[in-house]
């Protein structure tokens, strides 16, 4: 880990401004050649924006970028490519249908000829750097999510790559599948590339970086170098971490707690279990469609006043686990119960009444229509039924009252009930949901990746609100691929594997080790 | 709405009509015509002349029931690109009917039930589209074209092979008698379809925004997977799209005959169906602001009409206007939209 | 019925269906391009017609076909230059652009024609054919498939052409990441925009040389909408095919049978209205649909525009 001469990359006082806020604001920053650097930040730091600058998919408004110590205008994605940097995208940017090789020659001239034989050579040379083993041959869609991610990487370094930008890289492997990653990278920044670690995990940040750079809300604030960072215990470093994003006054707040990943553990309630469970699945199976995992004869219960996390690796049957509770997808076999009665083939609008809610992980794609105003998001769920509708005419005076003493009630951030819901932000999209999924009738509820993409503040005040909902008495399940998430929430952690639920444990200490076992398919 | 906005609003539905009459007198000139001329004649003809008004707003009626049909499947997500097919055949079903059933029952019963039964026809011919996209998701544009390319060949053939009059040497369906048909409004040629016309459009905008039906058929069009989400019937609500739209298209087809034609000739297709969509995209879907671009509309087919025969311009004019229409629309709304986002962007 | 079976009849009925089927052909496999990047082309349509009438007047004016042929593909890439600009630079509604454009062609190709030919009624004489040597030889079948327009090989060799591009080029794989995860084809340094410029363009150049054949070759004079839905045919082939263009082949062919029956069945004396036989490509086509329902894929991305950081 030698000090290069010049920077791989240098920012100038780097500003990237978006309507309504300024994503990157002033940031001066160096990555080195032969280091891993660590750029951490929750939701929203604008880490997603810099990769962007980096990346070529946008251009900065002001303040400048060096490469290699000479001024640079990264015009293009090609042209960032051209200059030496590959970029791994937080979501897979792979053609399902295309090979592993077809993927890594996309993007040649069009008018030269393919060249497959030079491609494989080029293959297995990386490969081999990388300590890799992938068929070059498979298509893409076949491929697991963590062997994308290597081909992904392949194809960032596949232009003799000197930066390598990797954005929240680990949110969708497995605990060995992180290790894996680590190995990866500490090879490459010993063949000399500048490798730039993008996370919102600071024990992935401690255990990686060779350099740690914190993020909050568009600024820089703050930078543990590797001497400092070489010598500190991984307290230490949380600690310094916390003080540089909140000040010291504000050193364990639930914000910070959510940041480190190391909230207390749920407050393991006694839950009684002696009655019989609100929810029960049996076997239940699903068919599935191309590239979708479908559910493999599912059990599971649920008591009142409990919360049971499902953990896994995305991808492992967890939405249709979610869509066959909700009532949204057809079971092929097996059944549902609630309260003892069977509502295998009932409907949204049935189960609804049995007081069943889901909060999806789809904020935009399904949970709410982004041109209707957020006062009829609030009712999507109930159209066509008293008080709101009379014999089936809208009373449009009712439901603004109410979405006007909704949005008062939850704090939901809009300049009025008839805004456009996709006009909000995330976290205040995620509050109409939670506004409308748990009102009074609630008695089970389902979370899909409740904070997905939301900011430390919002994503505290959703746990607050699972938390509430169990303490109320109801049964509840999170669905989540972040583990920290289920260590703070969760009374029993069940795992997802390949459509079934390889095994449920009891949320106590030491319990990240099984349930990382688990992740890959080991029972429990 | 402030005065700014609806000056805004004004503009946006203005420019593109303005352009495309700019855009269209570029090629009458080049065609050797007059475009001063050729407008002044239509709009004095289509608009400011009482006989040519009486025309252009019996000619609406058809058009206003296309429109409302259009609204309905556009609003819910649904590209009915089958009217012509839908129109044609519940025109000629209607047609054989009409004259029939005056012989059985009452004036007004035998008009309602031939109204009825146009209806009932675009809804079934609707039916294989709709059946498709709900078991199988198969793309509604094709399938409605296709139908309707076969719709306007079988109505052709009924024509000819099954409700031919004999008694007439051009192939054409029994002429229900003059005084048997959609009875005149007043002391005009304007005939009672227009209020059905205008009824349904109204009705539709009512249903449409003030309904439970009308939101559900909207945020399926909106964003179908969130409807899914909200456990609306999905496929009952694709077979109660596309049949309600294809048989207010029906009724379109009822009206021309029981109130014009009184009967249909072989090879009549007046093929309104893909110029009716401009002026429901102008509208936005909304069925008020429709019935003004409606009129406007058949004032210029009018107007057009009469052009071909005095200045020697074909009807064939009015579709190109038409599709400049539709090409400034969208033109105005990308800048419109880039415009907007700049300012939000400051 | 005997009459039926003659040779010349069949002769008669294969030369047909090749006639017929070419332009669905060309428009399928123009058709295809377009889909596999993800743009769904209403305006293939219009396109063809464009092609009809500049391919007519050009041949007329030049006295030359092939004039005529790149004048249709010309006229054809200029509609498939608006359709780029409006839906794929601007990212306007494809369907929309589409039934305007289509409506637009339309309504000038008849002014046109209303004003240049509708007096006269010029027309061409009967394109020369070119036989292939020995294959034309061969009894029915020779002058049935090896004496054609050379237009007809060139565009029957496009299909292995195609299919080759599709899965052994950088071009292929640029198309399919378009339409499949455009996102993917941007991160890899490739823009989404001209590579779907390029496939519409193609389209485009293509549908106009369909719609020349037809005029030129096929009926040998320029009518108002006289392409009748054979656009509409080559969007039902693109989609049916799932992105291989011997399917497009087979496709075109069997919709030749159909339409080459209305002529074939007339000189073999029968005498059933046109309307019955012009239903027939179209009740082929709800027939494959109903049948194949479930087998009809389009690309996923198929009719969005692409927003680079948009999912």
């Amino acid at each position: 880990m030698t000090e290069a001469s010049a920077p791989a990359i240098a920012l100038k006082g780097v500003t990237k401004r978006f309507p309504g806020v300024v994503a990157n604001d002033a940031i001066t920053l160096e990555f080195h050649p032969g280091e891993v650097h660590a750029l951490l930040g929750e939701n929203g730091a604008g880490k997603s924006t810099l990769i962007g600058l980096l990346a070529g998919m946008q251009q900065p408004d002001a303040g400048s970028i060096e490469l290699f110590g000479t001024p640079a205008r990264i015009a293009s994605p090609r042209d960032a490519l051209d200059r030496g940097i590959g970029t791994v995208f937080q979501h897979v940017l792979l053609v399902p249908s295309l090979t592993v090789i077809e993927n890594l020659m996309l993007g040649g001239r069009w008018w030269r000829p393919l060249g497959r034989e030079a491609a494989l050579r080029r293959f297995d040379e990386l490969s081999k750097m990388l300590g890799v083993q992938i068929d070059p041959d498979a298509p893409v869609g076949r491929l697991e999510l963590g062997q994308q991610q290597q081909v992904e990487i392949i194809r960032a370094l596949w232009r003799d790559a000197k930066v390598l930008i990797l954005d929240e890289p680990t949110s969708m492997l497995t605990p060995q599948g992180v290790e894996d990653l680590g190995r990866v990278m500490r090879r490459l920044a010993q063949s000399g590339v500048a490798v730039i670690f993008i996370t919102h995990k600071l024990r992935e940040a401690y255990a990686f970086g060779d350099r740690i750079s914190v993020l909050r809300l568009g600024k820089l604030v703050g930078q543990l170098p590797p001497e400092r960072l070489r010598i500190m215990s991984e307290a230490a470093v949380t600690n310094e971490v916390i003080r540089l994003m909140f000040g010291q006054l504000r050193g364990h707040s639930e914000e910070a707690e959510t940041l480190v990943g190391r909230g207390r553990h749920g407050p393991t309630r006694a839950v009684d279990r002696s009655g019989p469970p609100r929810l029960e699945l049996v076997e239940v199976s699903t068919h599935a469609d191309a590239g979708e995992c479908a559910l493999k004869g599912l059990t599971l219960s649920l008591w009142p006043g409990e919360v049971l996390g499902v953990a896994g690796v995305d991808g492992n049957g967890q939405k249709h686990l979610a869509e066959v509770l909700a009532g949204q997808r057809p079971v092929a076999s097996g059944r549902i119960l609630i309260d003892g009665e069977d509502v295998t083939h009932e409907g949204v609008p049935e189960r609804r009444e049995r007081g069943l809610s889901y909060v999806t992980d789809e904020r935009l794609g399904e949970g709410t229509v982004g041109v209707m105003s957020v006062a009829t998001n609030l009712v999507l769920k109930e159209v066509g039924r008293p008080p709101l509708w009379r014999n089936g005419v809208t009373l449009w005076d009712r439901i603004h009252e109410r979405a006007r003493e909704q949005v008062a009630r939850h704090d939901i951030r809009t300049p009025s009930e008839r805004t456009p819901v996709g006009r909000l932000s995330g976290g205040n999209i995620q509050k109409v949901l939670l506004a409308r999924e748990l009102g009074e009738a609630a008695r089970i509820a389902v979370f899909n990746k409740p904070t997905y993409g939301l900011d430390l503040q919002n994503t505290s005040l959703a746990r607050q609100r699972i938390r509430e909902s169990a303490e109320r008495g109801m049964a509840t399940l999170v669905i989540s691929t972040e583990l920290d998430e289920l260590l703070e929430v969760a009374d029993r952690i069940g795992v997802m594997f390949q459509g079934r639920l390889v095994g449920v444990v009891e949320n106590a200490d030491e319990v990240e080790e099984s349930v990382g076992r688990m992740m890959t398919g080991a029972a429990a | 709405m402030s005065p700014d906005g609806s000056l805004a609003a004004a503009l946006r539905v203005a420019l593109p009509i303005l352009l495309a009459f700019a855009a269209g007198a570029l090629v009458l000139l080049a065609l050797g015509k007059n475009p001063l001329d050729y407008y002044t004649f239509v709009f004095r003809r289509g608009l400011f002349s009482w006989p040519g008004l009486q025309e252009t707003i019996t000619r609406s009626a058809p058009l206003l029931l296309i429109a409302a049909g259009l609204i309905v499947a556009f609003r819910a997500g649904i590209w009915n690109l089958g009217v012509d097919g839908q129109f044609l055949l519940a025109a000629v079903v209607c047609s054989a009917v009409a004259p029939w059933l005056i012989g059985l029952l009452p004036r007004w019963l035998a008009l309602a039930a031939s109204l009825a039964v146009a209806a009932g026809v675009g809804a079934s011919w609707s039916l294989i589209p709709a059946l498709l996209k709900a078991r199988y998701g198969v793309n509604e544009i094709i399938t409605t074209l296709m139908m309707s390319f076969l719709g306007i060949s079988l109505a052709n053939v009924l024509i000819k092979l099954v409700f031919r009059d004999p008694t007439t040497t051009v192939p054409q369906t029994p002429t229900l008698p003059v005084p048997y048909r959609l009875p005149r409004l007043f002391d005009t040629t304007i005939h009672f379809g227009v209020v059905i016309a205008l009824v349904a459009i109204l009705l539709v905008h009512f249903v449409m925004t003030r309904t439970a039906f009308g939101l559900k058929l909207r945020i399926v069009g909106a964003n179908p997977r969130a409807a899914v989400h909200a456990g609306l019937p999905m496929s009952g609500l694709t077979f109660a799209t596309f049949a309600l739209s294809a048989a207010l298209i029906g009724m379109g087809g009822a009206v021309e005959i029981l109130g014009v034609h009184g009967t249909v000739r072989a090879d009549w297709n007046p093929a309104y169906g893909l110029l009716v969509i401009p002026l429901v995209f102008l509208a936005r879907f909304n069925g008020l602001g429709s019935i003004l671009f409606v009129l406007f509309f058949a004032a210029l087919q009018i107007g057009g009409e009469s052009a071909a025969r005095r200045l020697g311009v074909p009807h064939y004019y009015v579709l190109l206007l038409v599709s400049l229409v539709l090409l400034f629309l969208a033109i105005v709304e990308y800048l419109d939209h880039l415009t907007a986002r700049r300012r939000t962007a400051v | 019925m005997e009459a039926l079976f003659t040779a010349t009849f069949l002769t008669a009925l294969l030369y047909g269906v090749v006639t017929a089927g070419l332009p669905l052909l060309l428009a399928g496999l123009g058709e295809q391009i377009s889909e596999k990047a993800g743009v769904l082309n209403i305006g293939i349509e219009g396109m063809m017609l464009a092609g009809a009438y500049a391919g007519f007047s050009a041949a007329l004016a030049t006295q030359s076909l092939w004039l005529g042929f790149i004048a249709g593909a010309l006229a054809g890439i200029g509609v498939a230059l608006l359709m780029a600009l409006f839906c794929i630079r601007y990212g306007m509604n494809q369907i929309v652009i589409g039934i305007a454009l289509t409506l637009g062609v339309e309504g000038l190709t008849a002014l046109l024609h209303h004003f240049q030919f509708a007096r006269t009624r010029p027309s061409l004489g009967r394109a020369p054919d070119f036989s292939l040597p020995w294959l034309s030889d061969i009894p029915v079948i020779g002058p049935a498939l090896f004496t054609h327009n050379p237009l007809v090989y060139l565009g029957l060799a496009l299909v292995p052409l195609l299919a080759w591009l599709f899965r052994r080029s950088a071009i292929g794989l640029n198309l399919q990441a378009a339409g499949d995860k455009p996102g993917a084809l941007d991160a890899s340094g490739v823009s989404v925009a001209m590579t779907r410029t390029g496939a519409v363009l193609s389209t485009g150049a293509l549908a106009g040389l369909g719609g020349a054949y037809m005029s030129e070759v096929g009926a040998g004079l320029f009518v108002p909408y006289m392409t009748g839905g054979a656009g509409f045919i080559g969007i039902v082939l693109a989609m049916l095919a799932r992105g291989r263009p011997l399917w497009v082949l087979y496709g075109a062919l069997l919709f030749g049978v159909s339409l080459a029956l209305t002529t074939a069945l007339q000189v073999g004396g029968f005498n059933i209205p046109t309307d019955v036989v012009q239903m027939l490509p179209f009740l082929m086509v709800m027939l494959v649909l109903v049948i194949f329902a479930r087998h009809s894929v389009l690309p996923p991305a198929l009719g969005l525009p692409y927003v680079r950081g948009e999912r």
